[in-house]
Formats: structure tokens, C-alpha cells, sequence
């Protein structure tokens, strides 16, 4: 009830777009609770965030009516393969679905409005620290009903939809992972094995370069792809709980921990593709799959510049090698995206019942067989029709015992943007200063998660 | 329509009149304008004001208010989220991206001062001559400022790309003229600049024309060389429009943001405060309160120079 009191100065202001759209939702709320109230005055009285007197709206009700469903898949293939789920969701069920897509940055980049202004019932969002962020701040819609009766997501999956208040808000759909791929017809050509360790990793490296390759692609014009360099490395170096514990800001930077996983970096881009810093992340996955490059440490929809068929049958990644015996590899970076529900659906029952079919493995299947750099997070989905790669993919994240989201889908999202971009790139464009960038990282890390 | 706006125009330009006898002039205004014509005036004074008010005005001033704030931009803005000069110190201290965008904004404003617009003011000069083909290097010269800056980084990008770049093809360097932090302003640079000088010839050129050429004439009879003409006459005698020109070269250069944000998002040697504003505020940062920190710094430097430039104006035109 807090929240509510304070509204009269935020609408004093009303210039910026972003102050603007403050009275919107609140107002709605108000609405919305008012309605109810009508039939339980308990729930105005609870003044609970409005999920809770959504949930009995949906309890027993069939769901029928229009929902509308938020995606930001703007990719041709992808596209299709949502338009196709719907189809099928909609010929088992009375629920019309008006699909929007927005380009898949802008989606991201206007979240904060898009929440805030009048986001549609289902939407496509990330798991992890990303999602809870949102949660946290009451922006979105509490799913722990569809959960109820999700049935093929294991508890790990669970965990990853669940925010700080134990309370499910996202619906998870479909996963990747981070890996280093290389070609296998380069490494059987050439007698090349998959390291295992990272002295093997460099010997192999060494060898790459006599032949006359890149040994490994790199590429961070947008900022971001390096980041997963980043992840694995610490993941390797400090195991998966120091990793989260820095991302959720409660280890410091300047810890030499920090320091020996740029130090690994530094002498990890002596091997690397130079310039990076114009490359765009399809260009190194292009520099893969045109052999100038032997490997590159990126996500599987790297698989996406490969040609369907032989070209892309010719990919392979083998687990980021190991540093520290004591650590391993057992911890992966697998990233989930699926879908949340605003914090109040126009029709919350059809919005959860949606939810709930895109948790199936039917739902999912269509999805993976269209993009196969994917793979369903539904244990049940059908793999019979997988690639080789997508089988691989399975095996890989089912036998981790932790699994990461990525850099920016494990801090906030502020400190991912404003901090670790700037600072990455100034690593790689100046390697050998890391004492001073991990101050300034550390100091403004200070600032932002304490505010 | 077009009769009653020239109705108009008589009363309320009494600037020019009102050295002649300021008291009778007033009260003859208010006789000779009508009630229609005084609700006429009121609306078309009322509408921009409100217009001007309400879009430029608040939205500075709450930006102003935001930066003394952690404001995320969700929910509402209570007594807590206000941080003092927080934000500022912060932005100071404790961001490394700010000193190198003042820097770049900078070098930005001097580079399009000192090269672009001089470079303009050239072509122009050269076009005036009515040498051989003067339109068609008019249409090239002028090109570049129809197109979108879009488009502009588009163009760029096929000269300055590492791998297929004209340039590199051309030289036989290596050089990643957009991703190398020591070339790629330079490069963003060129690219801008191309636009600008278009921009500011056509600009001077038609302020040439229209230059009285019986005073060149004069000139020529009384053993003027060109320059001198040029210098002593020409340059005086088009203070307006190198008014002008002054002023779109400030303007162009303050509000730089499009080129690099296409070019990097203006990230790795291409930060400007702009682009900054932009990285902290929109997007899922949402750094309210610190973006407008940054907004706020941009606003007072630009102020500075605006005031500058309008006190030149002023008191040379008085």
C-alpha cells in the first residue's frame, strides 16, 4: 500500500515520457482492484499486488476470450515458428491470440515502458536475476498458479523462474548453451582433439596459428558478446558461487579472484581475433564458418550464420576447458528465455492458460524444429527430430550441475549496461591496466547497488 | 486567409516604428486592433507559448529536478529518492565514459568550427566564380546533406570497413577505422564533416548571390586584389549570413548524437555526452536520475555557448 501514497509528487512532473506513464498503471491497478472489490472486499482491504485476485479470477474458469501475446522474435524463422505455436494453441482452445512483434533490441532497450505503459497479456522475456529484477519491482504478473500444473520442467528450471519472494513469474520455453565451437572437419583434418584443459586449449592454439588460422574468433562491437568470455572464464576460474555472489554485487571487484580472471583474459586475446572491437558477433561466427577462425567461444545461435544442411552439420562445441582442477567444468552457462505475464492481463485466465500450453513440450517442439540453434526446456519435448548439435546441447546442460544465464541476464541490468560494457571494452582495447578498471568497476558498482 | 494574416503583420511589428514616439504609438495600436483581431493574436501568441512551454520547457527543468533523484523510472517518486548532488559526483568521479564524451564533444564542436564549416565557406567562395559546371559540383557538394544520417553511416561503413572498406582496399592498410578507439573518431569525424561542409556552402552561396556586385566592381576599379575583396568587403558585408553559420555550426555540433550512436551505439572512443544520456536513460538501465545528471551537464554547456554566441549577436547588431 506504500506505493500508492507517494503518487501525487510523480504526477507533479509529468514532461518525461517516462514519469508519464507512472499515473497509467497505478491508476489501472486501482481500477482493477476497485472491480474487485466489488466482489471481495477482502482484497481491497489486503491491497495485495493484484496477482493474488487475479489468481481467483482463473481458478475453475475455462479460458476463453482474446489474449494478447508480446514477442520479440522479429526473425523471419522464428516469427513463423510463433505464428505456427499460436495456431495450434488456438485450434485446442477458445482463446483468440493477436500476436505483436517488436524487433528483438527494441524490445529489450524499452522494457522499462513497455511494463509500465500497457504491456500485452504474454510476453517474451529472460530468466534469471533479469527477470527477478522486474518481479522484484512488481512489474510483473505472478504465474505460480501455471506452475501448479507444469509438468517436464525440472527444479532447476523452477529455480530459474522464481523470484525473491518464492513466487513464480516466467514461464521458461527454450535454452541454449555457451560453449566453444570449432568445425570438426577442420580439427579431423588437421589432427586436432578437443582440449580439455587450458594448457592443452593453448598448445592447440599455438598449433592453430602455425597453420594459419585465428585460433579463436572474437568479436565485441556491441558490448556484449564478450561478456560470455567473460562468465566462462570466472566460471573456471572461481566456480559458479563466487560468479553469482559478484553478479548479485556482494563480492567486491578488486578481490584478486577478479584479478586472476582478466589476467587469464589478457593472455587468453594473444590468441584471439584483433580488432574485436569492430567486429559484430555474426561477423566471428562468419570467420568460423569461412575456417579463417578454428574456434569461438559464443552462444549455439552462432549456428544461425551456417547454411541449414552440411554446413551447419559441420558445428561442434566442446565445454570451456578447464583451469582449476578443484572447479572443473561442471558449471555451464545456459541461457532460458520464455515468457512472463503482465501484472494485470486484461484476461488472466486465457493469459495463463497460454502460458501453460507454451510450457508443453508440443508448444516447444514446433519452436526447435524451426530454429535449431535451440532446444526445449520441457524434459518431454520429442527429440527424436533434433540435429546433432541440438542432441549434443541436451546432453551438455543435463550433465552441469550449475547453470549460469549470462552476464547480463545475472546483475542488474543498469550495471550490465552502464559499467561492464564500457569496461570490457576498455579491457580489451588496453589489456594490461587492470588494477585501475577494476577500482573504477568496484567503485561504481558501489554506487549502483546501493541505490 | 492569406489577407488576414497580412492584416496582421502591420500591428504587431511596431519594433521598427517605435523609436518615433513610444506613448502615442501604444495607445494608437490598441484603437486600431479589433476584438477578433485581439483574439486572433492572443491565440496565435498563446498556442506556441504553450507549445514551447510544455515540450521544452518542463521537460528541461523536471530533467533538471530528475537529476537530484535515483529515480529508475518505475513507480513513484518519493521524499527518499532524492540523493543531493549524488548523481553529479558520481558522474565526475565515478564514470568513466564522461571526461572522454566531454572531450569528444569537444574536439567535435572544434573540428566542425575550425575545418567543416571554413571548408564550406571555401566551395562557396569557389562555386560564386561560375566556374565550368558550377551545378553539378553544387548537386555532389550538396548531396550528402539530403541524405539521412543513416544512410551517411551506411556510406561510410563501405569505405571505412576493416575487411571490405574502400579505403583499406585503396591503401592496402589494415586499419579498423570504425573500431580502433584512436581512428574512429577521426573517421566519424570525416563522415560528419562531408555533411556539414554541403551544408554550409549552399548555405554561403546563396548569401554570396545576393552580395551587390557593383560593390565588387568598386572594389576591382579601386586595385582590390581578390582576397582583399573578399576579406574587406564580401565578408563584412554578409555578417548575417555568417551569423547564420555560426549558429548551425554550433547547433550541429552540440546536438551530435546520430552518426555515432549508428556507428557504435557511441561506445569505445566514440562517447559523446549524447549518446551517454542515452545509454543511461533509455534502455533497460533506466538510470533516471543519472541520466539527467548528464542531460543537466549538457544543457549548461550548452547554455555557455548559446549565451556567448547570442551576446555577439546582440551587440553587434545594436
Amino acid at each position: 500500500m506504500s506505493d500508492l501514497k507517494p503518487e501525487s509528487p510523480a504526477r507533479l512532473i509529468p514532461p518525461t515520457p517516462q514519469s508519464s506513464l507512472i499515473s497509467t498503471p497505478i491508476s489501472r491497478r486501482m481500477l482493477f482492484q476497485g472491480t474487485m472489490s466489488a466482489a471481495a472486499l477482502a482484497a481491497l482491504a489486503a491491497c495485495s499486488s493484484g496477482s493474488s485476485s487475479s489468481a481467483t479470477a482463473s481458478a475453475g474458469t475455462a479460458a476463453s476470450g482474446n489474449v494478447t501475446f508480446g514477442s520479440n522474435q522479429s526473425d523471419a524463422v522464428p516469427k513463423a515458428a510463433y505464428a505456427e505455436i499460436i495456431k495450434s494453441y488456438q485450434a485446442q482452445s477458445k482463446v483468440t491470440v493477436a500476436i505483436n512483434t517488436v524487433d528483438h533490441n527494441s524490445f529489450q532497450e524499452n522494457i522499462n515502458n513497455y511494463l509500465q505503459g500497457s504491456p500485452d497479456d504474454v510476453f517474451s522475456w529472460f530468466a534469471g536475476y533479469r527477470m527477478r529484477f522486474f518481479a522484484d519491482q512488481g512489474l510483473v504478473g505472478d504465474v505460480s498458479d501455471v506452475w501448479k500444473n507444469v509438468t517436464g520442467m525440472s527444479d532447476g528450471l523452477k529455480a530459474a523462474s522464481t523470484a525473491d519472494d518464492s513466487k513464480q513469474y516466467f514461464v521458461p520455453f527454450t535454452t541454449y548453451p555457451w560453449a566453444v565451437f570449432y568445425r570438426p572437419s577442420i580439427f579431423k583434418a588437421k589432427g586436432y582433439t578437443a582440449p580439455k584443459t587450458m594448457d592443452d586449449f593453448y598448445r592447440l592454439a599455438a598449433q592453430i596459428k602455425k597453420d594459419g588460422m585465428v585460433p579463436l574468433a572474437f568479436a565485441d562491437k556491441d558490448g556484449w558478446p564478450a561478456m560470455g568470455t567473460f562468465d566462462q572464464l570466472n566460471l573456471r576460474i572461481n566456480g559458479y558461487d563466487f560468479h553469482v555472489s559478484l553478479m548479485a554485487g556482494k563480492e567486491a571487484w578488486t578481490d584478486p579472484k577478479v584479478k586472476n580472471v582478466f589476467s587469464a583474459w589478457a593472455k587468453l586475446l594473444e590468441v584471439s581475433q584483433p580488432d574485436s572491437l569492430g567486429r559484430t558477433w555474426q561477423e566471428s561466427a562468419q570467420s568460423v564458418q569461412k575456417n579463417e577462425a578454428a574456434m569461438l567461444v559464443q552462444g549455439m545461435f552462432m549456428g544461425q550464420q551456417f547454411t541449414a544442411g552440411p554446413d551447419r552439420d559441420d558445428l561442434d562445441f566442446f565445454a570451456f576447458p578447464e583451469i582449476d582442477s578443484n572447479i572443473g567444468t561442471d558449471a555451464i552457462e545456459a541461457p532460458i528465455d520464455g515468457f512472463m505475464m503482465a501484472k494485470s492481463p486484461k484476461n488472466a485466465a486465457a493469459a495463463k492458460d497460454l502460458l501453460a500450453y507454451l510450457s508443453t513440450a508440443a508448444a516447444q517442439g514446433v519452436s526447435v524444429k524451426a530454429d535449431p540453434t535451440v532446444i526445449a526446456t520441457n524434459s518431454k519435448a520429442d527429440t527424436s527430430g533434433y540435429t546433432a548439435l541440438q542432441k549434443k546441447a541436451v546432453e551438455f546442460i543435463a550433465g552441469a550441475k550449475h547453470i549460469s544465464q549470462f552476464l547480463d541476464r545475472d546483475t542488474r541490468p543498469d550495471f550490465a549496461s552502464t559499467v561492464m560494457i564500457p569496461a570490457i571494452q576498455t579491457f580489451i582495447g588496453n589489456p594490461s591496466d587492470i588494477d585501475s578498471l577494476l577500482k573504477s568497476i568496484e567503485s561504481q558498482k558501489k554506487s549502483i547497488f546501493t541505490s | 486567409m492569406p489577407e488576414t494574416t497580412a492584416r496582421l503583420a502591420a500591428p504587431t511589428a511596431p519594433a521598427g516604428t517605435r523609436k518615433r514616439g513610444r506613448p502615442v504609438r501604444r495607445s494608437g495600436k490598441t484603437r486600431r486592433l479589433g476584438r477578433g483581431d485581439r483574439i486572433t493574436v492572443m491565440i496565435f501568441v498563446l498556442i506556441p507559448s504553450v507549445i514551447v512551454l510544455g515540450l521544452i520547457w518542463l521537460p528541461a527543468i523536471a530533467s533538471v529536478f530528475l537529476s537530484f533523484t535515483k529515480w529508475n523510472g518505475v513507480g513513484p517518486l518519493t521524499s527518499d529518492s532524492i540523493v543531493g548532488t549524488l548523481n553529479y559526483e558520481n558522474v565526475v568521479t565515478n564514470y568513466p565514459p564522461f571526461w572522454p564524451a566531454m572531450q569528444h564533444n569537444l574536439i567535435w564542436l572544434a573540428v566542425m568550427f575550425l575545418v567543416a564549416t571554413p571548408i564550406g565557406m571555401f566551395l562557396a567562395i569557389l562555386l560564386d566564380k561560375e566556374i565550368r559546371g558550377t551545378r553539378v559540383y553544387q548537386t555532389a557538394l550538396y548531396m550528402p546533406v539530403v541524405l539521412s544520417l543513416a544512410l551517411i553511416g551506411f556510406i561510410w561503413q563501405l569505405i571505412f570497413s576493416q575487411q571490405e572498406g574502400l579505403l583499406n582496399y585503396v591503401t592496402g592498410s589494415t586499419i579498423d577505422w570504425f573500431g580502433d578507439q584512436r581512428y574512429n573518431l577521426g573517421a566519424a569525424l570525416v563522415a560528419t564533416s562531408w555533411r556539414q561542409v554541403g551544408y554550409i556552402m549552399l548555405l554561403y552561396l546563396a548569401g554570396l548571390k545576393a552580395v551587390d556586385p557593383t560593390l565588387r566592381e568598386a572594389a576591382a576599379i579601386d586595385g582590390a586584389s581578390q582576397p582583399q575583396t573578399f576579406f574587406r568587403i564580401v565578408f563584412p558585408v554578409m555578417r548575417p549570413i555568417n551569423i547564420i553559420v555560426l549558429t548551425v555550426t554550433f547547433i550541429e555540433s552540440l546536438r551530435a548524437f546520430d552518426l555515432v550512436w549508428i556507428i557504435n551505439k557511441g561506445r569505445n572512443g566514440l562517447e559523446l555526452i549524447s549518446t551517454l544520456v542515452t545509454q543511461n536513460v533509455v534502455g533497460e538501465a533506466s538510470r533516471v536520475g543519472f541520466g539527467s545528471a548528464l542531460a543537466t551537464v549538457m544543457l549548461v554547456i550548452s547554455s555557455v555557448f548559446i549565451t556567448l554566441q547570442l551576446r555577439v549577436v546582440m551587440k553587434e547588431e545594436r
